[in-house]
């Protein structure tokens, strides 16, 4: 097979060397390239996405959600909602998988650094914003307070669990856990994102907003930002739209002239006020 | 233009005949009531008088096409472990469009700067492109749904094409414009003609005096901008609309498409087909949210792509040939002319409004 110059259609033949359960809906795959060549010059940025192939069945978009500070594998968490994800919820260790990666752009994390940031995640929406996590929590220095809030919809939703945890512990960030509804072993906060949000009033100054979770949700916590004075310029965030190429040719997740696939995933607030309002 | 040749009517059947060993040759052809882009056999004639209902575009892009095709092997022994192997299929083969419209060939470039631009390159339309000569029919008048010289063509524009085709009484003068047009008119079927030069431009001439003075759409990009936030508009501008995308598939600059797999057994194969931005399961993402929720919605991304997106990203080159297939087509006859004269007119408005 020859490959020069590239086929920007032909997926990376991949082994799943573990699969976490990390909710009933959600799974976390990890992920090694088949040829150690690829695996080893495969470079990445916090925040680019790839296409994961079941084949004969097809491909989806998923944040790889390892950061590129630990390379052992590539992680992708994959919550169950439609035909390809629910094949790939089938996928056990050792089985093949095919990877086009990375797409996209990343996270600004050079301007954000000696900058405060505040990570606001709903529900599989966690997953991005984990990358650039770990990957401030694996340069700890180059950043100031680090706040996450993080909800879901009930306890049992809450993806990297193991995690949040170690994260709780910590004393060199902040988190706090919500959920829309509470059972009676809750000890963190009931209520919506936005409104726990306002609860935390987090200041804007030398502050960014980093937000991924559902549309509606980052509908409510971008109104809840700027209430709490952020700037758009100030508020960041990953869309994850439907996409075939991932290449920024057949037209299906632009918005406006910006294509998702590759001039996304993540935006500022300011860059998606320019285009037309179709989140 | 360097060489003119001439080439008779009743020599291009026979001349297109010897094309057919070394090219796939498509013609417009009857099929039924309608002229479309056929493969070329004899028996079905060419029609060189009637813009086909179809564009070109099949040349370079066809309606369906293999990416690659995989196979899985168990392993025999436990824990049966599989292995894929991907096979990519890239074109082979030359194709020739011949009749092109002075349309359809600036359509090809308006693909060229997508598919094989700075931003991507995609290997399966290089193939095709590389491997594409395009002879095209100079046209020697407008259809009513004409409206290529109001985007920045016209009727007898040889933009994308290697062969320019002026008719003149009892046939053609075929000018070159490329290498591949030069190698193509050495047939012998062609009769020398640098003499008719001069006459065939004549011809071009008169056909562009029939061209009617009429407002032009270029440089009307940001004028839809400021529309982007009207749904309103919108909404009225789509409202017959049937979401039955034939303006979609009949357009030769729109180049959408899906990618989907079919498995049979333990092989199968990735294909790439056609797609259509009018449909509302275009963006429907698996959660259930769709970006694109309306047909405002989707008539906004329609127009706003070919008059505004594609120029901002394009050195405001327009998306749309003005080829009128869309209108001719259209069930609701939905004319794209009188949207976007409607979208310019109504920012003009705003514009004088703020400046009150």
């Amino acid at each position: 097979m020859t490959n020069n110059p590239p086929n920007v259609y032909l997926p990376d033949m991949a082994t799943i060397v573990e699969v976490v359960q990390e909710t009933p809906a959600i799974k976390t795959f990890r992920v090694v390239l088949n040829s150690e060549e690829r695996m080893r010059a495969f470079h990445f940025e916090p925040g680019q996405v790839g296409q994961l192939s079941v084949l004969g069945v097809g491909e989806s978009t998923f944040v790889i959600n390892s950061p590129p500070t630990r390379k052992e594998f590539l992680q992708f968490s994959v919550m169950k909602v439609g035909e390809l994800t629910g094949h790939l919820h089938k996928l056990k260790a050792g089985d093949q998988i095919g990877v086009r990666a990375p797409l996209g752009n990343h996270f600004p994390y050079a301007s954000m650094k000696g900058k405060n940031i505040v990570f606001i995640g709903g529900g599989i929406g966690m997953a991005p914003l984990r990358t650039l996590l770990l990957f401030m929590l694996d340069n700890r220095a180059d950043y100031g307070d680090i706040t996450l809030l993080y909800g879901a919809r009930s306890p049992r939703d809450m993806a990297f669990g193991y995690e949040v945890e170690e994260w709780l512990q910590r004393n060199d960030m902040r988190t706090v856990l919500t959920v829309d509804n509470g059972t009676p072993e809750w000890q963190h906060k009931v209520g919506l994102i936005p409104n726990v949000l306002k609860e935390i009033n987090p200041g804007p100054e030398n502050t960014v907003a980093v937000t991924c979770g559902p549309p509606i949700m980052i509908k409510f916590t971008v109104q809840a930002l700027q209430e709490l004075g952020f700037d758009d310029e100030q508020v960041v965030t990953t869309l994850e739209k439907r996409m075939k190429c991932g290449v920024g040719i057949c037209g299906r997740c632009n918005i406006g002239t910006s294509y998702v696939c590759k001039d996304g995933p993540v935006y500022t607030l300011a860059q998606l006020k320019q285009l037309p309002a179709e989140m | 233009m360097t060489t003119a040749r001439f080439l008779k009517a009743r020599d291009i059947a026979p001349w297109l005949e010897e094309l057919s060993t070394a090219y796939t040759v498509l013609a417009p052809a009857r099929h039924g009531d309608t002229v479309v882009f056929r493969d070329f056999n004899p028996a079905n004639g060419i029609d060189m008088e009637h813009l086909s209902a179809t564009p070109a575009k099949k040349a370079l892009l066809p309606p369906c096409e293999t990416l690659f095709e995989y196979k899985t092997t168990k392993t025999e022994e436990p824990p049966y472990k599989t292995a894929i192997e991907l096979h990519p299929t890239l074109p082979e083969g030359k194709v020739l469009v011949f009749g092109a419209r002075p349309c359809d060939a600036r359509a090809m470039q308006i693909f060229d700067r997508v598919y094989d631009g700075n931003q991507a390159r995609d290997p399966y339309y290089t193939a095709r492109r590389n491997n594409a000569t395009i002879v095209t029919l100079a046209c020697d008048h407008q259809e009513e749904t004409c409206f290529c010289d109001r985007v920045g063509g016209s009727p007898v524009d040889a933009t994308g094409s290697d062969v320019l085709l002026t008719p003149l009484k009892a046939g053609y003068v075929a000018e070159a414009l490329t290498d591949k047009g030069e190698t193509l008119l050495n047939s012998t079927t062609f009769m020398k003609a640098d003499g008719l030069k001069q006459e065939a431009l004549n011809a071009r001439h008169k056909m562009l005096e029939q061209v009617p003075d009429r407002s032009s759409f270029l440089d009307m990009e940001r004028n839809l901008l400021s529309l982007f936030s009207d749904l309103g508009f919108w909404d009225k501008t789509a409202q017959a609309c049937l979401s039955c995308g034939a303006c979609t598939y009949l357009c030769p600059t729109c180049y959408c498409f899906n990618i989907t797999d079919e498995s049979h057994g333990d092989s199968g194969k990735r294909i790439r087909t056609w797609d259509n931005c009018m449909s509302s399961q275009f963006t429907l993402e698996g959660s259930g949210h769709n970006p694109r929720p309306t047909k405002a919605h989707r008539m906004r991304n329609r127009i706003g792509h070919k008059f505004s997106y594609y120029p901002q990203l394009h050195d405001k080159t327009l998306a749309c040939v003005g080829c009128g297939r869309c209108i001719s087509n259209c069930p609701v006859s939905f004319d794209i002319r009188n949207a976007v004269a409607c979208a310019i007119q109504q920012a003009d408005a705003a514009r004088e409004h703020a400046h009150d």
